[in-house]
C-alpha cells in the first residue's frame, strides 16, 4: 500500500494527474471513495480486504471526469470495467493512468492499456463460488419456480436505481427508463415493472457486464441484482465465447454478428 | 394532554397484538428478513424482533405510500371518465417505530399540510395508531440529539413504550389517540411501576448545534464544500426512498389500451432527471448542486418555511448509503468550515 | 380449454415476413386468426422490451420473424436480431418467463404458405399452453402490496 501511496504523492506534486481516485476510511469500518487532489491527502488513501467498491463508476462522473488527468487505484474489476468502457469509446488513455492492485494488493505498475490487457491475461475473473452456487440452484427449479423466485425477490424493490447508479457500465445520459414517451416502463415500482427493469437492465448489459457484483452490493434492500447480470456474463461465455473487459478494443457483443452464429431455434 | 405512565407486560403486549388482530386492526411491526429488518404486517408478538437500531426503511408508507393510486380512467372517443378509488383505508397500529420514526411523522405533515391539504395522506395518518419504542442501544450513524430529538422522546408517538432490559415495558400515554387505544385495552396495561425510563435508555452523543449549522448552511451557497461532500454520491435515490421526511413524489399515468390509472410514486431529488425541463435545461446539472440541494432543503429551506428541521437524526441514509455519504458527518463538516 | 383462444402477437419484418403474409392472403390461405401482426421495418428494430410488453398486456405467445440470413433489406439487421434473441431466451428462461410461448421463425416474401403454418402452428402450441396466467397476473397487479397491506 505505501508503494501506491507513494506513486498518488509522486503523481499529485508533479501535477502528472490533477486526482487520484482511490479507497479510504469510512464510517465504523467501512470504506469509501476518496478523491486527493493535493500531495498530501494521498496518505489517506488505503487498500485492504474491505475495498470492493468498482472505483471506475467515478472515471465517467460528470464532475471528476472533468478535473483533468485522473489516476485511480484498479483492482481486476476496475481494470475490467476500464477496458470495457474505453471498448465503447467512452474514455481514452490519456485521460487515466492506472495503479493496480493485485489481489493480495500489491502495487502492479500498468503503463497503458496494452499493458493492462497484458497483466489480465494472467488473472483469474470467474464468478465468485457463493454466486455460482445459486445460479446453479435456480437453473435446477422449474420455470414457474423461477418466476416466483424471482417476482419475490424483486417485489420489494422501490427503484433507487442505486444497482444502476453503481454500476460503471451504466453509463448512458438517458437510461430506457427516462424514456417517456412513451414511459415504457412505470416510474412506480410495481411488481411486473421492477421485474421488466432489472431483466432488461440485465440484457443491456450482456457481453459488457464485468461481473464486479457491484450492484447487488450497492442495493439497500439486499436484492440480488447481480445474479441476473452474472448469468449473462456465464451465457455469453458459453455462446459467443466472450469475456468482457479484456481489451480497450474489443467488438461490443450485442453491437456486433458473425454471419454464422449459431442458433437452434429460429423456425 | 398530560402524559400518563402506565405498565404493560411482555405477555400482555402479545395479547395486545392478538386482539388488535382480531379487532380487524392491521398491525404493523418489525420483522427479521434475511439480514434485515423490515415493517411488516404483524400477527403476534413471536414474529416481531427487537433486533433493530433502525429498520431499513421509515415506517413513512403507513401514511405515504410507496405507490398510491389517485384514480382509474377510461378513454372513449371524446371524454376521459375518471373514476376515484373506493377508499378502504383500515385501522393501522403500528408498533415499534423508533422516537426518530415517530417525529418523522411531524415533518411530512407539515409538507403534505403547508399548502393545499393532502387529505390522502392525512386519512391515512388519521387511522394510524404509533405504539413507538425508545432505544436502547445506538451507533455510528445515529445523531437524532443533534436534531432536537432523543432515544426516549414521546414527540410523535401516541404510545411509547420503554424496554426494561429484556423484560417488561413501561407505557407512556402520550396523546389522546393513544388515549383512545388504551382505553380499548386498558385491562391489558398495569399501573405506573414507578420506574424510570432514562436508566434504560442509550446516549446518542451530541455530533453538532442544528441552530448554529441552520444558520452556517444557509449562507454557505456559492462554497465549495458541496463539491468535495459529493464526489462520491453516485446519485441513487437510495437516501431519499428510506428516510422518514423525505417526501417528493412523482405522478405517473399508467395505462393499457383505454383504460388506466394515476399514480403517486416516491421520487428523488438526487435524480439527475428531478429537474430537468422540458426545454432541456437543467437548473440541477451536476450532483454537487443536488447534493446541496438535498441538505439545504432539510437544513435551511424547511426551517425558514415550515420551522422545523426537515432531519430527525435516524441515520438510515447513511446505513443505506452505497458509498458511505454519512450525513452526519457532512453536517459536523458544514458545522465546522 | 376448449374454449380458450389464444392471443398471438406477431413482431414481422416489413420487407420479408409481411410481405410474405401478404401473399399468405392473396394465395387465399387460411390460417389462425388469432394473430394480431405488428409491422416493423426490420427484425433488428425489435427491442428485446416489445416482447415483454406484449405478454404484458395480454398476449399469450409472441411470434417473431424476418428475412433469412443474407437476405436483410438493410443487410445485417437480422444478423443483429439473431445474436440479441440468442441471448434474450436464456435470460428469459432464468427469470422463468416462458420462452415456449415465442416462436422465432425467418419468413421470406415468397413464403406465403410458411407463414400460414408457422402462425398455425404457433397457435396450436400456445392454445396447448394455455392462457399466460402467471405474467398477466402479475400485470393485472399494478400496485405492488399497497400499503395497510389490505
Amino acid at each position: 500500500m505505501d508503494d501506491i501511496r507513494k506513486k498518488a504523492k509522486e503523481l499529485l506534486e508533479s501535477h502528472a494527474v490533477d486526482v487520484v481516485i482511490g479507497y479510504g476510511e469510512g464510517t465504523a469500518g467501512k470504506v469509501r471513495a476518496i478523491f486527493p487532489r493535493k500531495a498530501e491527502d494521498a496518505e489517506k488513501l488505503i487498500f485492504d480486504g474491505r475495498c470492493e467498491q468498482n472505483l471506475a463508476v467515478y472515471l465517467l462522473k460528470h464532475e471528476i471526469k472533468h478535473m483533468g488527468k485522473k489516476a485511480i487505484v484498479a483492482t481486476t474489476p476496475v481494470m475490467r470495467s476500464i477496458l470495457q468502457v474505453a471498448s465503447e469509446y467512452q474514455l481514452t488513455q490519456d485521460e487515466v493512468l492506472v495503479l493496480g492492485v493485485s489481489p493480495e494488493g500489491k502495487y502492479v505498475e500498468i503503463a497503458d492499456f496494452a499493458a493492462m490487457e497484458a497483466y489480465l491475461k494472467t488473472q483469474d475473473f470467474g464468478i465468485p463460488a457463493k454466486d455460482k452456487a445459486i445460479l446453479d440452484k435456480l437453473e435446477g427449479m422449474t420455470l414457474e419456480g423461477r418466476w416466483d423466485f424471482w417476482l419475490e425477490q424483486l417485489s420489494p424493490c422501490f427503484k433507487c436505481y442505486a444497482c444502476r447508479a453503481s454500476c460503471p457500465m451504466c453509463y448512458c445520459t438517458r437510461c430506457f427508463v427516462e424514456v417517456n414517451a412513451p414511459q415504457w416502463i412505470p416510474i412506480a415500482a410495481n411488481e411486473l415493472g421492477n421485474v421488466e427493469w432489472h431483466l432488461l437492465r440485465a440484457m443491456h448489459l450482456a457481453g459488457r457486464c464485468i461481473n464486479c457484483g457491484e450492484c447487488g452490493r450497492a442495493c439497500p434492500l439486499e436484492i440480488p441484482t447481480h445474479l441476473l447480470t452474472f448469468k449473462g456474463v456465464e451465457d455469453v461465455k458459453e455462446d459467443f465465447n466472450v469475456v468482457a473487459g479484456t481489451s480497450a478494443s474489443m467488438d461490443s457483443l450485442l453491437s456486433s454478428y458473425k454471419a454464422d452464429d449459431k442458433e437452434t431455434f429460429i423456425r | 394532554m398530560e402524559t400518563e405512565k402506565r405498565s404493560l407486560s411482555k405477555a400482555s403486549l402479545a395479547t395486545l397484538i392478538e386482539q388488535l388482530n382480531g379487532n380487524g386492526a392491521v398491525v404493523i411491526g418489525p420483522q427479521k428478513k434475511d439480514n434485515l429488518v423490515v415493517f411488516e404486517p404483524l400477527h403476534t408478538l413471536a414474529e416481531m424482533t427487537d433486533e433493530y437500531i433502525a429498520t431499513t426503511q421509515s415506517p413513512k408508507d403507513v401514511a405515504f405510500p410507496k405507490i398510491e393510486r389517485l384514480f382509474n380512467y377510461h378513454v372513449t372517443q371524446f371524454f376521459v371518465d375518471q373514476e376515484a378509488p373506493v377508499k378502504n383505508y383500515p385501522e393501522v397500529v403500528l408498533i415499534g417505530a423508533r422516537p426518530c420514526d415517530a417525529a418523522g411523522f411531524d415533518s411530512l405533515t407539515a409538507i403534505f399540510t403547508w399548502d393545499t391539504k393532502d387529505t390522502l395522506y392525512m386519512e391515512r395518518l388519521a387511522l394510524t395508531t404509533l405504539i413507538g419504542m425508545s432505544c436502547s442501544s445506538h451507533d455510528a450513524n445515529c445523531f437524532c440529539t443533534s436534531v432536537n430529538g432523543h432515544p426516549g422522546s414521546t414527540h410523535g408517538s401516541d404510545i411509547l413504550l420503554t424496554r426494561m432490559g429484556k423484560g417488561d415495558f413501561i407505557a407512556e400515554i402520550v396523546t389522546e389517540k393513544g388515549k383512545a387505544l388504551y382505553d380499548k385495552y386498558a385491562g391489558l396495561f398495569g399501573p405506573d411501576s414507578g420506574e424510570d425510563k432514562t436508566k434504560y435508555l442509550t446516549e446518542v452523543p451530541v455530533k453538532f448545534d442544528v441552530a448554529e449549522t441552520v444558520k452556517k448552511a444557509t449562507g454557505m451557497f456559492e462554497h465549495p464544500i458541496w463539491l468535495e461532500q459529493s464526489l462520491r454520491c453516485i446519485g441513487c435515490g437510495a437516501c431519499a426512498y428510506v428516510c422518514p421526511t423525505c417526501a417528493c413524489f412523482d405522478i405517473q399515468d399508467e395505462s393499457a389500451g383505454s383504460n388506466g390509472h394515476r399514480v403517486r410514486c416516491w421520487d428523488s431529488c438526487g435524480f439527475g432527471l428531478f429537474t430537468l425541463h422540458t426545454s432541456g435545461h437543467n437548473p440541477r446539472e451536476v450532483q454537487s448542486q443536488r447534493w446541496r440541494q438535498r441538505v439545504l432543503h432539510k437544513f435551511s429551506y424547511m426551517p425558514d418555511r415550515l420551522s422545523l428541521v426537515g432531519c430527525v437524526g435516524c441515520g438510515r441514509c447513511s446505513r443505506a448509503c452505497p458509498v458511505d455519504m454519512n450525513l452526519s458527518e457532512h453536517m459536523v463538516s458544514i458545522a465546522e468550515a | 380449454m376448449a374454449d380458450f383462444e389464444p392471443k398471438v402477437v406477431a413482431f414481422v419484418c416489413n420487407w420479408c415476413t409481411y410481405a410474405g403474409a401478404d401473399l399468405t392472403g392473396t394465395s387465399r390461405i387460411k390460417y389462425a386468426p388469432n394473430v394480431r401482426i405488428i409491422r416493423f421495418p426490420c427484425t433488428g428494430r425489435i427491442d428485446f422490451m416489445l416482447i415483454l410488453k406484449a405478454f404484458g398486456n395480454g398476449a399469450d405467445g409472441v411470434i417473431i420473424s424476418g428475412c433469412h440470413p443474407n437476405d436483410c433489406h438493410y443487410t445485417s439487421g437480422n444478423f443483429h436480431a439473431r445474436r440479441r434473441w440468442m441471448v434474450f431466451k436464456r435470460l428469459l428462461d432464468f427469470t422463468g418467463i416462458d420462452h415456449n410461448r415465442i416462436v422465432w421463425s425467418w419468413v421470406s416474401a415468397a413464403e406465403g404458405a410458411k407463414w400460414a403454418q408457422i402462425v398455425n402452428n404457433t397457435v396450436e402450441e400456445v392454445r396447448q399452453l394455455g392462457p399466460y396466467e402467471n405474467y398477466h397476473k402479475a400485470a393485472l397487479k399494478p400496485l405492488a402490496k399497497e400499503v395497510n397491506h389490505g
